[in-house]
């Protein structure tokens, strides 16, 4: 079954179970063989019970759907775990500094390393931000970084999150169903909890709150509404963390004061968490026609009374072209090397680079600047001659909107399929909390699995799925 | 807590109710209907007065012209139309789009009930139903409102999510309720009533059925039925759950609650007191010198206005 030129989370290479794998091999060994069926009925039914749906844009029929949810965990060695840590934080660190930076002094522009109209030009940019101070000089909150490996050495940043992350419901929501269905395979190893996140991130939240606020700050959740694709997720931290799940109506701004309608009249707000694109926050300030939004929001921002978690105009330092800095950026304000690697990344913008990728599509994968999700993206060695034709025109009339990345042979793992097990790429994203007291990193992430064969895509809105992701201790 | 979520959480508990209701609406219209005409009377047309009874002979009408009113046309009508904003259907969708967005309010036991009768209920509308599995599907709709009511009184924190929710089952049971004994009134008269049987004893039967009272009514009463006791029993005795004068008891009680947590009362407070002090404060006989179509259409007045009074001082 398995290629052995891709590099699989359990068998490695050469088809030797991988040490961190070995009690989850023994175990379904020896399982009976219509368990694993049976565990994944009863998972199926547990996700619908609860109603953990997505909505899929432009699929009015398919309104609401489950993510597949695949019942084999994805391992990591407490070592393995432990760089990957040390390389988020370093990456995450280094991008808070670059927004501080650009909305601030403009040294690393200044020093050259990244083109001036990448920032000024960037759609993300928010002028509204420059010479803001904000607490603790953190812009990143809450910070999803995709990563995914061709080997058993190096982690690749695929993409960096830092606008609003999601999927953070799925990893516990996955663990939740794990620790239901297979209680006596997860007591047989020390697997690391990641329950705290919820309390994490509330901590995370409360420490950015404004100097002013009361010592018990009152944080929010902002969402679109019910009917965004990742409101679950939003219904879902506000439970857990116990605050109000609030929409643009809900809120109001009073001589620069953000309130929250209540049976009990107006309360005071002090920290957002914005699940919210900048371009609708205040209709003040940017889109005039967003309704989803609280007039004033921005201007009471600017005065320091409330906190924007994650702040307006990070959406600069995570697009794709930008991508392709981030180690320099790390170099930058780190003054370390980068621990994790990035995928060499041609950008269109750059002369020589365009011709190369219009040669060569049939071996990359090609992605638009601010595309997300999964669309907008050619992946060449998959895509018919006509698509790949159709790609080329689109980047040879606006290169400056695309990069190009070599297909990487992501890592696979193993997949409960009618036939059995078998290999399916995946990725990872971990979430990493950034407040006043510092970075916090729960053990674990969201991985996402793409369910057909050899697909590379894992975006749920393309058909991936999920797993539970275990970091075992050390 | 935030207005909208306890608007929601109202309307929710309302929509729920509202299902109930019109379920326990066409399940006497079919008991009726199939019973034979010596029963209920040449001129009854029970599925007439089902439109009747749930508020929406107008709609219907709107609807569908001046059409004979047929079983098909009414159940349709009432259990899945989408045109119908109080059809079954519609009160479930409703009520799941206000369960989601209040999803952290909820137990996890309400929201699964309200979730797996949305999924279930939509498996009815996609075959097309027949007269004869109607009462299967309304026992659904009748099992989905025990079950969440039960998991609001057995599950949620006893604060002011679960009042808000309270005070929607009790606005929209009185309403209910009211309009039951309203659409009968005529046979609830004294002069109509043949003590011991005939056409009528069926009817009165049919109103306390329609609110699962026919047993409780023996065990108040000790005798056969007579309208006026129907009435009282409708009206004015609180040991009757879905009694005007238990509903109020419990809002006038629900609305304390709120008031206490708040520190202060309003409006809403006032008219429930007043209302509830009407019910308690008389004898059925009152009400039926002073007429009771009239009481009747003032009491489902007034409750309307407690409900628009409870929204502007809470729920805006």
């Amino acid at each position: 079954m398995t290629d052995r030129s891709i590099f699989d989370e359990m068998n490695g290479s050469d088809g030797q179970c991988r040490d961190a794998y070995q009690v989850l091999q023994e175990w379904l060994k020896s399982a009976p063989p219509q368990l694993l069926e049976h565990r994944r009925e009863e998972a199926e039914l547990l996700f619908r019970k609860v109603g953990i749906t997505f909505a899929v844009y432009g699929n009015a029929e398919a309104e609401e759907r489950l993510i597949p949810f695949d019942i084999i965990p994805r391992i990591l060695a407490g070592h393995e775990w432990a760089r990957l840590t040390r390389g988020l934080e370093q990456r995450v660190k280094a991008l808070n500094l670059f927004l501080q930076d650009i909305y601030g002094p403009g040294e690393i522009l200044r020093a050259g390393i990244i083109p001036p109209e990448l920032v000024f030009q960037n759609p993300y940019y928010r002028p509204q931000m420059n010479g803001l101070a904000l607490r603790g000089g953190i812009y990143v909150q809450v910070a999803g970084i995709d990563v995914v490996r061709v080997d058993g050495d190096d982690f690749y940043v695929l993409e960096d999150n830092l606008r609003t992350p999601s999927g953070v419901s799925y990893m516990l929501e996955n663990r939740e169903v794990m620790l239901r269905l297979f209680p006596d395979l997860m007591a047989m190893q020390r697997i690391r909890p990641i329950e705290n996140y919820v309390d994490e991130l509330l901590g995370t939240l409360k420490s950015v709150a404004p100097a002013t606020s009361s010592a018990q700050p009152t944080v929010v959740l902002l969402t679109p509404g019910s009917l965004n694709s990742a409101y679950y997720e939003h219904s879902f931290l506000a439970d857990r963390m116990g605050v109000e799940l609030v929409e643009g109506r809900d809120l109001f701004v009073r001589d620069e004061v953000v309130f929250m309608r209540t049976t009990e009249g107006p309360k005071r707000v002090d920290v957002i968490y914005s699940r919210i694109d900048d371009d609708f926050l205040d209709p003040l300030v940017f889109r005039p026609d967003s309704a989803l939004g609280v007039p004033g929001l921005i201007a009471a921002y600017r005065a320091g009374n409330v906190a924007i978690a994650n702040a307006p105009g990070t959406g600069v330092a995570d697009d794709k072209a930008m991508y392709s800095y981030v180690p320099d950026i790390v170099r930058f304000y780190m003054g370390e090397e980068p621990i994790l690697k990035n995928v060499p990344t041609w950008r269109c913008r750059e002369k020589e680079a365009l011709s190369y990728v219009a040669d060569n599509l049939h071996e990359l994968v090609v992605k638009e600047v601010n595309g997300s999700g999964g669309y907008g993206m050619l992946v060449g060695p998959h895509a018919t001659q006509e698509a790949r034709e159709h790609f080329r025109r689109l980047v040879l009339a606006s290169p400056d909107n695309y990069i190009a990345q070599p297909t990487l042979a992501l890592s696979t793992s193993p997949v409960f399929t009618e036939s059995g097990l078998a290999p399916r790429h995946v990725d990872l994203r971990p979430f990493v909390l950034t407040g006043r007291d510092g970075v916090r990193i729960v053990p674990g992430g969201l991985t996402r699995v793409a369910l057909k064969p050899g697909s590379l895509v894992v975006n749920s809105s393309q058909g991936g799925g999920t797993k539970d992701t275990w970091v075992l201790s050390e | 807590m935030l207005s909208r979520d306890a608007d929601s959480l109202y309307w929710l508990s309302r929509y729920v109710e509202r299902a109930e209701n019109t379920a326990r609406i066409l399940d006497v219209a079919y008991r009726m209907a199939s019973m034979p005409i010596s029963y209920h009377g040449v001129n009854s047309n029970e599925w007439e007065s089902a439109l009747v009874t749930a508020g929406s002979m107008d709609q219907f009408l709107e609807a569908y012209g001046d059409v004979e009113i047929t079983p098909e046309r009414v159940i349709e009508f009432l259990a899945f139309s989408e045109t119908n904003p109080s059809s079954i259907q519609c009160c479930f969708d409703t009520a799941r789009h206000n369960a989601r967005s209040v999803r952290g309010a909820l137990t996890s036991e309400m929201w699964e009930a309200i979730n797996s009768a949305w999924l279930d209920l939509r498996r009815f509308k996609a075959k097309r139903i027949r007269v004869e599995d109607l009462p299967r599907f309304l026992n659904l709709v009748k099992e989905t409102s025990l079950r969440y009511d039960g998991s609001a009184l057995r599950t949620m924190l006893r604060n002011d999510a679960y009042w808000f929710s309270r005070l929607g089952v009790y606005i929209e049971r009185a309403d209910n309720t009211a309009r039951v004994l309203d659409v009968k009134y005529h046979v609830l008269l004294p002069q109509d009533a043949e003590v011991g049987g005939g056409i009528d004893y069926y009817q009165w039967a049919a109103i306390l059925r329609s609110v699962s009272a026919l047993v409780s009514y023996q065990w108040v009463y000790h005798q056969n039925l007579r309208p006026w006791l129907v009435a009282d029993l409708l009206i004015l005795r609180e040991e009757m759950p879905r009694s005007l004068a238990a509903c109020y008891a419990a809002l006038s009680r629900h609305l304390d609650d709120i008031a206490h947590r708040y520190g202060t009362t309003g409006n809403a407070q006032r008219q429930a007191r007043a209302s509830h002090a009407r019910l308690t404060n008389r004898t059925i006989n009152d009400i039926f010198q002073h007429g009771l179509h009239e009481f009747l259409q003032d009491f489902i007045h007034e409750n309307n206005r407690l409900g628009h009074t409870i929204t502007n001082q809470y729920l805006c």
